[in-house]
């Protein structure tokens, strides 16, 4: 379980996420959803400690992440994945490599080991004879999977997924966010995912959390979330034509 | 102010780049890579360089050689002693800011900007150690003997240039070669090598290292790297010449 307890983040005297208190739990997939600029992606950086809070704290497990140092915060680090939105894949390495990465990096596993664990991962997110290939090769879709298959290859207890579905069709949106739901579950990783797409939203939503100019707006389930009374909450998912269609008919 | 802000971020910089290696094999390797990138790679335009900067001191050298007193053959002394005093630490350095400078910058730069840095350091990876520290390695482990391959191709491309262009013969200019030789110039030079190796990558990491933004920013950070870096290389090139041979 991840908690964060009143965090705040200023850039340059502006205010982009202010006392935002939730409560992230395992096996479950929390989605943190919002438009552009609305803090998603400063929020989950404070989280994973890539940005410093001004104020407020991040408890995984009650551990206080936020009151480490670069130190002592490293054999935590090791405890968590996190797919970032265009994949982050070292362009140095290929496939395998990448996924054998933080295997290499930390553990004494032989490369056969690390191999057979990279194949393991990459078979897990459906992907085959791909191993070989460099980042540059694949597409949208499949470098999303391998960034999963890198993030899971630790048997990482906190993941983390920024857009996962931005600049994917609608249909790999869909695979990718039925394989986040299944890792979450089959691993019980506490999931954070940051997502816009309200697809993900009403199919993988167990936890929703609505930020709105860097506040929380609404925390509900995506049952909950079309008969919410928030304005804000309702523009943001009321945007495309489909979802008024989809939800006035229920 | 702006000054003393990048002074205090390089330094913290410098900090964690020399904190222990996660996995020394894994940084073996990379070392290995980088001499092979920067020492191999760098051969042709380093030959071309060395060559061609020889022949043309030799020539020049003879071209404003108007007193009668000097003799013809003191051109293998000049020649000599500029390229292994000036030169190829120098004039080599300088190339090399460009070609490694720049390289390094814009790798370092685009992972920056792809994230692929913040990756490295969700995995509790430090970060700076690990992208630069075998780069820094590599450039001072190679560089030197770059140098010394210039300094003989130089010399040699004065050798023949002076030759063929029949301005000085072969054997006047290899009397002057073999005449008042200083070994402590080469020393001087490697010391200069060294200390322009580690400015080129410190100087060009921190530069792609602490770039914001897309691909606009990322091929500046390419040009401050290569500019910045070679004005420090002249600008050390003085200080140590004043400290150590004044």
């Amino acid at each position: 379980m991840i908690e964060i307890k009143n965090i705040s983040k200023k850039f340059n005297g502006k205010q982009v996420i202010e006392n935002i208190s939730a409560t992230f739990e395992k096996g479950r997939t929390n989605l943190v959803i919002g438009g552009s600029g609305s803090g998603k992606t400063v929020l989950m950086k404070c989280m994973v400690g890539l940005v410093e809070v001004d104020s407020g704290e991040v408890i995984f497990d009650s551990r206080n992440f936020s009151s480490l140092n670069f130190k002592e915060r490293k054999p935590f680090r090791q405890e968590i994945g996190m797919v970032f939105q265009g994949g982050a894949l070292f362009d140095s390495l290929d496939v395998e490599k990448n996924v054998m990465f933080p295997l290499s990096m930390f553990t004494h596993m032989t490369l056969s080991e690390r191999r057979d664990r990279a194949n393991e991962c990459l078979k897990r997110v459906n992907l085959i004879n791909v191993n070989k290939l460099s980042p540059s090769e694949l597409s949208g879709g499949m470098k999303k999977r391998v960034a999963i298959a890198r993030a899971i290859s630790p048997n990482p207890k906190y993941l983390f997924f920024d857009e996962p579905n931005s600049g994917l069709d609608p249909q790999t949106a869909i695979v990718i966010d039925e394989l986040i739901k299944e890792i979450t579950e089959e691993y019980q990783t506490t999931t954070v995912i940051n997502t816009h797409d309200m697809n993900s939203v009403m199919e993988i939503g167990d936890k929703i959390i609505f930020l709105f100019r860097g506040k929380k707006w609404w925390e509900g389930s995506s049952s909950e979330i079309s008969s919410t009374d928030s304005e804000e909450l309702k523009n943001f998912i009321f945007a495309n034509k489909l979802m008024r269609e989809l939800i006035g008919k229920k | 102010m702006n000054y003393f802000f990048h002074l205090g971020r390089f330094w913290m910089f410098m900090r964690l780049m020399f904190t222990k290696p996660e996995k020394w094999s894994i940084y073996k390797n990379l070392f290995m890579r980088e001499v092979d990138s920067f020492g191999f790679g760098s051969l042709g335009i380093v030959a071309i360089t060395s060559i061609f900067m020889g022949a043309v001191i030799t020539i020049q050298t003879v071209y404003n050689l108007v007193n009668p007193l000097v003799p013809l053959w003191a051109v293998g002394i000049v020649t000599r002693d500029s390229i292994i005093i000036e030169f190829s630490p120098t004039m080599i350095c300088l190339v090399l800011a460009g070609k490694i400078g720049s390289s390094i910058s814009s790798e370092i730069g685009t992972m920056r900007v792809t994230e692929q840095i913040d990756a490295l350091e969700i995995m509790g990876i430090n970060s700076s150690g690990y992208l630069v520290l075998p780069k820094l390695a590599a450039a001072i482990f190679i560089f030197p003997f770059v140098v010394l391959i210039s300094m003989f191709l130089g010399i040699g491309g004065g050798l023949v240039a002076g030759d063929l262009s029949g301005v000085i013969s072969s054997a006047d200019f290899i009397r002057g070669l073999q005449d008042s030789f200083l070994p402590f110039n080469v020393t001087f030079a490697l010391i200069k090598t060294l200390t322009f190796a580690f400015l080129i990558v410190t100087v060009s990491a921190y530069q792609g290292f602490y770039t914001a933004g897309g691909a606009l920013e990322v091929g500046r950070s390419s040009t401050k790297a290569v500019v910045y870096s070679s004005t420090m290389i002249l600008f050390s090139d003085f200080i140590l010449t004043v400290l150590i041979l004044s």
